[in-house]
């Protein structure tokens, strides 16, 4: 097995098509260890799509994904298992379990891996509950919560089996700029505690501003820019500078 | 062959049915390798068997009772009257104690299993569950089809029961039959191997109603729409492969345990 010593993800020429259209048209991403990568892009322009490869969640039409030095792209469910546990997903609404309490979707991945131990579990619900915020509220329904709070228990489901790395689906899309900006906190936070690699696809350049070790673009299938924070901001190509200002040249 | 494949509703039947094949496959693969998740089958036992018990027995008491009267009147002009017992026995057994149940069962379970599998689906708790590196297959089948597969047989065998019970009311008590020579013949003309036929049946149709359900919500797509469709289509499908499954599984069963002969 080949074993990237710097990169957690390598991404090479990966391709992807729905129906007709060709959402990815060979993406080419790497993405270092213990970074946190902004992908940034416009809605419908294929962030979630490229997301969701790197999970398993698709399988590419062609292209190469290396997790961890384990090529990815070709294995089946059940060969994409051990991968999985080293990746924490937020998804964008959340994706909580609705028939379980706030208590039992954080405490699923444990018992899914074979912890029996209540007082284990209890414990590291009650300290990942405490990362994000979101005590006391380990009785509800997630249909009793905010989309906020969905989103902030949904991350603590995802890290509270301590992943090498989170993939966070659009954390602030629908969150007042409050919220979002406790959610950028969370996500700054938990890479600071536990040092986590994070990819973030988002079009939210406070966000992105507030969390971003290094900035890449998605634009027509391909990663147009790839650099740091500063970077991003020097650039004078007018894409990337309509992007960064929020300026459309679509209707004058 | 490319000629059948240049129909879509041909090429739609066969992608169908390869999912479902496949869906089988994965399921009893999972089954075998004893990825069975006891908690959740206990917890779909009380979902599947104890929640349709008044809608099995329901079924079952009017369905001996009404079959009884219509029995009776035919044959009670040809004197016939004490032959009702073991006809209402034996149809009840071989035919239609399994087929409603399994008709019963597939419009309240069946239907309960897309809807709740396609919700799952369409706000990505099925992708969550992958995530998690949960095999969706292992978590949300086959905790279904064993709870269907114990459920079922004992769910035949109470509508049966509850069927025969009714009848022999509405026999002796209402038409006038002699309970002795009711019971008497009901117990002659009817055998263990029809019961075993309806409780074949009754696992047959469990596999059935959970296949179809499971891979309708599965396969759910576009939204609250999607999932009344994999509903609607669970239970018109799984109706009707009961219906059309039955007549093939009683050929092949009256081979095995053929029909007829009487206890002398």
């Amino acid at each position: 097995m080949h074993r990237s010593s710097d990169n957690l993800i390598e991404v090479r020429d990966l391709r992807q098509k729905i129906g007709a259209q060709e959402i990815l048209r060979g993406v080419t991403l790497d993405i270092p260890r213990g970074e946190t990568l902004v992908l940034l892009g416009q809605s419908g322009g294929g962030k979630s799509v490229f997301l969701r490869h790197l999970i398993g969640l698709m399988r590419p039409v062609s292209g190469s994904i290396r997790i961890d030095g384990e090529e990815i792209a070709h294995l089946d469910e059940r060969q994409l298992e051990p991968v999985r546990r080293k990746i924490g997903m937020l998804f964008q609404d959340g994706a909580l379990f609705d028939s379980m309490t706030v208590y039992d979707n954080i405490a699923f991945p444990l018992r899914e891996r074979g912890e029996r131990n209540e007082k284990v579990i209890r414990e590291k619900v009650a300290h990942s509950l405490e990362l994000v915020c979101l005590q006391g509220q380990e009785r509800k329904m997630p249909v009793n919560l905010s989309g906020g709070m969905r989103k902030r228990a949904s991350l603590a489901r995802a890290i509270i089996s301590e992943p090498s790395c989170i993939l966070y689906d659009e954390p602030t899309a629908g969150l007042d700029p409050i919220v979002s900006d406790t959610i950028n906190r969370l996500i700054r936070r938990l890479q600071s505690q536990l040092h986590v690699t994070s990819i973030v696809v988002t079009h939210d350049m406070v966000s992105t501003n507030h969390i971003a070790d290094r900035v890449a673009l998605l634009r027509e299938g391909k990663i147009h820019f790839s650099g740091s924070l500063a970077e991003l901001h020097k650039t004078t190509d007018p894409v990337i500078r309509d992007f960064v200002e929020g300026r459309s040249r679509e209707i004058d | 062959m490319k000629f059948p494949y240049s129909f879509p509703l041909t090429r739609a039947f066969c992608l169908y049915l390869g999912q479902v094949a496949f869906l089988a496959w994965e399921m009893f693969c999972s089954i075998f390798a004893g990825r069975i998740r006891w908690r959740i089958v206990l917890h779909q036992i009380v979902e599947i068997g104890f929640g349709s018990q008044a809608v099995v027995i329901i079924t079952g008491i009017f369905t001996g009772a009404v079959f009884t009267a219509q029995i009776f009147f035919q044959f009670n002009a040809l004197n016939m009257s004490t032959a009702v017992g073991p006809v209402v026995s034996i149809a009840l057994c071989r035919e239609l104690g399994p087929v409603l149940t399994g008709l019963m069962v597939a419009g309240r379970v069946g239907a309960a299993m897309s809807a709740e599998i396609g919700t799952m689906k369409v706000t990505e708790q099925i992708d969550a569950l992958r995530a998690l590196a949960v095999n969706p297959i292992d978590y949300l089948v086959v905790p279904r089809a064993v709870a269907m597969m114990i459920s079922m047989p004992l769910l035949v065998g109470e509508c049966i029961f509850f069927a025969l019970s009714a009848s022999y009311f509405v026999a002796t008590s209402m038409l006038g039959v002699n309970s002795v020579f009711f019971l008497h013949h009901m117990w002659r003309y009817t055998h263990g191997k029809d019961m075993v036929m309806a409780l074949t049946k009754g696992f047959v149709f469990a596999i059935i109603v959970v296949i179809v359900g499971c891979q309708q919500g599965l396969g759910t797509k576009n939204g609250a729409v999607g999932v009344g469709r994999s509903t609607t289509d669970a239970v018109v499908i799984s109706s009707l492969s009961i219906l059309m499954i039955n007549f093939f599984l009683t050929m092949a069963l009256n081979m095995v345990f053929p029909a007829g002969g009487g206890r002398y």
